[in-house]
């Protein structure tokens, strides 16, 4: 069953105070974004969802991904790709080795290296494999992210406000990049954000918290 | 920029340059020292060299090669696994409700000198030790202890297992105060999204960059674990002992020109330490390519629980391991008759106390002065330094953290010896000043390292806004700092307290057997397998080092009881 992403009667209590508490829907492909202040809940829906939520927050309802279900699974097992707002590349390995290091296990080494050199130019970094992601520029480390998160095969997307520390011309491009990405991949997309023009780009349902 | 005259640097470097020579004087001094007996030239003994004849004196002793090996695995055997131990701890566990318990145990096992831990490790494991105790005779049906060698056995397992026990929650504190400068959540978090598992992904992700931040206090358990002494003697073989055993074997032969031998095999010993060290730092960067290899195979690892519950299991055992061994030390104190297999002495009593009372005062008496001159001494040292450092701009370095680390780094075996020596020619080896100076040695960098981070965190806003109000550097010195400063001072003295009350082998070598310590007197007790007395001394001596951690977490939190800021941590 193919359905996307589904949160049954889902809330999220800390102490006995209900943080969260939502019934939603994505169908793969399509966008859904959360708004809400800081503060409301939204980093904290998104830990639920990718099971790393702290042992302080207590999670009940439902989480089923393509009819899967989530709950109780270990983080690992999930399949979700996620982006924060920091690109959060790791500064030890180079650019070409980030992107392996999403890449699922498999595959000869020359074959990886192959599918980590097509990736970097899908992204726009030819040349870029042996680079320190420290001397990357914004914009380019989002992609990198985007990219090494895209490597992983999720089943799902999570966007963690992605774009709130680019600045404005790169800020609409990486919007497009990142909603192409995941209409062609046909991936449920939950995007978390307080920006009303970030969700207003998504061009999906608005729900907000 | 030209400063107004109240905030130019007032302290004279004296401070900076005494440190440096309290640190590393006694360290050169007393390895040229062995550097000359070794090769024969000691002239207290009526030798006068250049010459080889110790070095091939060492090389004729039967026991040499064996004794060798013994440090090498032990040594290397007890760092391994003890840096697995917390790699697969805080890899595995990080964040959770069972691994923040395991941490408020460890942290004051920290303090309990190595010496009492391995006393009580002994009590544990030996043939008439708790474990068999509480065995028999239901399971193994031994009526009396089994004629078994579970302790001083000749693979040194027993020494092992006894130097991970205090070394794992050493590298912890260390490692998690690491934790605290890199964003280790976020690599985590990305690292499990991924789909790897716990330990793979911090292994791939955190540790590259946690290494180079926990690499010296590893190398110091590593230079410590194949050098020890006190805990070698209490857990490790008898014959051969392992190198830095039969050293101080021979540096206390009456016989002075056997400390020429002795001096021969603390070089040996110095260059076992060096190679191992080396070799070391290859084995760091082999395992760095090969993680990197599989981090760019992208090996997953998902299914880690067997390896994070074996963390975990000895994790537990250790402290566990170390908590009841010193409940052993206790009960034995206070033990009347106790046979085996009874798991509790027939009655309790205080005879034992009342028997070893007298000596063990005065013992006392001593152990605190040295601690408490030791640390003083430190003290006004080591703030000295962060204060003018401070006032000139100055910061530890790379290589000053070098300097700092090489009283720990260099075996003590390796230049006491020729310490001794030397003070021996001068004729003041034996005085309590001596023993004091030689404490210092390895007081004042754990005193540095204690006091870096909170002196260079505190917020310099506060004087800036003091000396804009007119106060002079002193006064922002003695009325802000210090008393702002309290409890991570107070913690930085009780772990310098701690360090001096363990010191064993430079208590004994310059102090010369003139001089008592707690250790010194529970290690001469130790040969005599008079249990009770051992417990009383050993729990002397573990009770000493732990009062003042006691204090140093009461004292702020009276003195700051109406001053909710300064009350933290």
């Amino acid at each position: 069953m193919d359905d996307g992403l589904r949160l049954t009667s889902l809330s999220i209590r800390q102490s006995d105070q209900i943080l969260v508490s939502l019934d939603l829907h994505v169908a793969p492909g399509a966008t859904v974004s959360v708004m809400g202040a800081s503060g409301s809940g939204k980093s904290t829906l998104l830990a639920a969802i990718t099971g790393q939520l702290s042992s302080d927050f207590t999670l009940s309802g439902h989480i089923s991904l393509n009819g899967r279900s989530l709950t109780g699974l270990p983080p690992q097992a999930r399949r979700i790709g996620i982006l924060y707002q920091d690109h959060l590349l790791f500064p030890h390995l180079g650019v070409g080795a980030n992107l392996a290091f999403g890449l699922r296990p498999g595959l000869s080494r020359r074959a990886r290296r192959a599918q980590v050199e097509k990736a970097l130019c899908d992204i726009g970094l030819e040349g870029f494999h042996d680079r320190d992601p420290q001397s990357l520029s914004g914009g380019q480390k989002a992609r990198v992210a985007l990219m090494r998160m895209l490597l992983s095969d999720p089943d799902l997307l999570l966007l963690d406000e992605p774009f709130s520390r680019l600045d404005a011309p790169l800020r609409v491009k990486m919007r497009e990049l990142v909603f192409t990405f995941a209409s062609r991949r046909r991936l449920p997309t939950l995007l978390v954000t307080h920006d009303e023009e970030d969700a207003r780009a998504a061009a999906g349902e608005i729900v907000r918290i | 920029m030209r400063l107004p005259p109240r905030l130019r640097p007032i302290a004279p470097p004296i401070l900076p340059a005494l440190t440096l020579l309290a640190l590393l004087g006694p360290v050169v001094a007393g390895l040229l020292g062995t550097v000359m007996a070794g090769f024969g030239h000691l002239p207290a003994a009526g030798l006068s060299g250049p010459s080889t004849e110790p070095l091939r004196a060492l090389l004729a002793w039967p026991g040499i090669v064996p004794a060798i090996q013994l440090s090498l695995q032990t040594g290397g055997a007890a760092t391994l696994i003890s840096l697995a131990v917390v790699v697969l701890l805080v890899a595995g566990w990080e964040g959770t409700r069972p691994f923040r318990i395991l941490l408020r145990l460890l942290s004051p096992l920290l303090s309990v000198p190595h010496a009492a831990a391995a006393f009580g490790l002994m009590f544990l494991i030996q043939p008439s030790g708790w474990i068999a105790r509480g065995l028999s005779p239901w399971f193994t049906g031994w009526d009396r202890p089994p004629d078994l060698l579970l302790v001083q056995d000749p693979m040194g397992i027993a020494l092992i297992a006894g130097l991970v026990a205090k070394e794992v929650p050493f590298l912890l504190l260390i490692t998690l105060a690491a934790l605290g400068q890199i964003d280790s959540d976020g690599r985590r978090k990305v690292a499990a999204a991924l789909g790897y598992g716990r330990i793979a992904g911090w292994v791939f992700t955190v540790l590259p960059a946690l290494y180079p931040r926990i690499r010296l206090p590893v190398y110091v358990v590593l230079a410590y674990s194949m050098s020890v002494v006190d805990v070698a003697m209490i857990l490790g073989p008898n014959t051969p002992p392992p190198l830095s055993v039969q050293i101080v074997r021979w540096m206390g032969d009456p016989d002075l020109q056997m400390r020429s031998l002795a001096s021969a095999a603390a070089l040996v010993q110095l260059a076992l330490v060096v190679s191992a060290l080396t070799l070391w730092r290859l084995a760091e960067f082999v395992t760095g390519h090969i993680a990197a290899h599989l981090a760019y195979r992208g090996t997953r690892w998902a299914g880690d629980g067997w390896l994070r519950t074996a963390g975990l299991g000895i994790g537990t055992v250790s402290v566990v391991a170390i908590l009841a061994g010193m409940l052993g030390l206790v009960v034995w104190s206070f033990a009347a008759r106790w046979t085996f297999p009874a798991v509790l002495p027939e009655a309790m009593t205080l005879k034992t106390w009342h028997r070893s009372a007298p000596p063990a005062m005065a013992t006392l008496g001593t152990t605190i002065v040295i601690a408490c001159s030791a640390t003083l001494i430190g003290l006004v040292l080591t703030i000295g330094c962060l204060e003018t450092e401070e006032r000139r701009h100055l910061r530890l370095t790379q290589r000053g953290l070098w300097l700092l680390y090489v009283p720990l780094l260099i075996p003590q075996t390796a230049f006491l010896p020729g310490m001794q020596t030397g003070l021996l020619s001068f004729g003041i080896d034996g005085t309590l000043w001596a023993v004091i100076f030689a404490h210092l040695v390895f007081v004042l960098p754990y005193l540095r390292l204690s006091l870096e981070g909170p002196y260079k965190s505190w917020d310099t806003r506060q004087a800036a806004v003091a000396a804009a109000m007119g106060a002079s550097a002193g006064r922002i010195f003695l009325g802000l700092r210090l008393p702002m400063l309290l409890a991570p001072i107070l913690t930085a003295c009780a772990v310098a307290m701690a360090v001096s009350v363990g010191q064993y082998l430079p208590t004994l070598l310059v102090g010369g057997g003139r001089v008592q310590t707690l250790t010194t007197e529970a290690l001469a007790l130790a040969s005599g397998g008079d249990r009770r007395a051992i417990g009383v001394y050993a729990v002397l001596q573990a009770a000493i080092a732990l009062l003042p951690f006691a204090l140093a977490l009461a004292v702020p939190a009276l003195v700051w009881r109406n001053r909710r800021g300064l009350r933290h941590g």
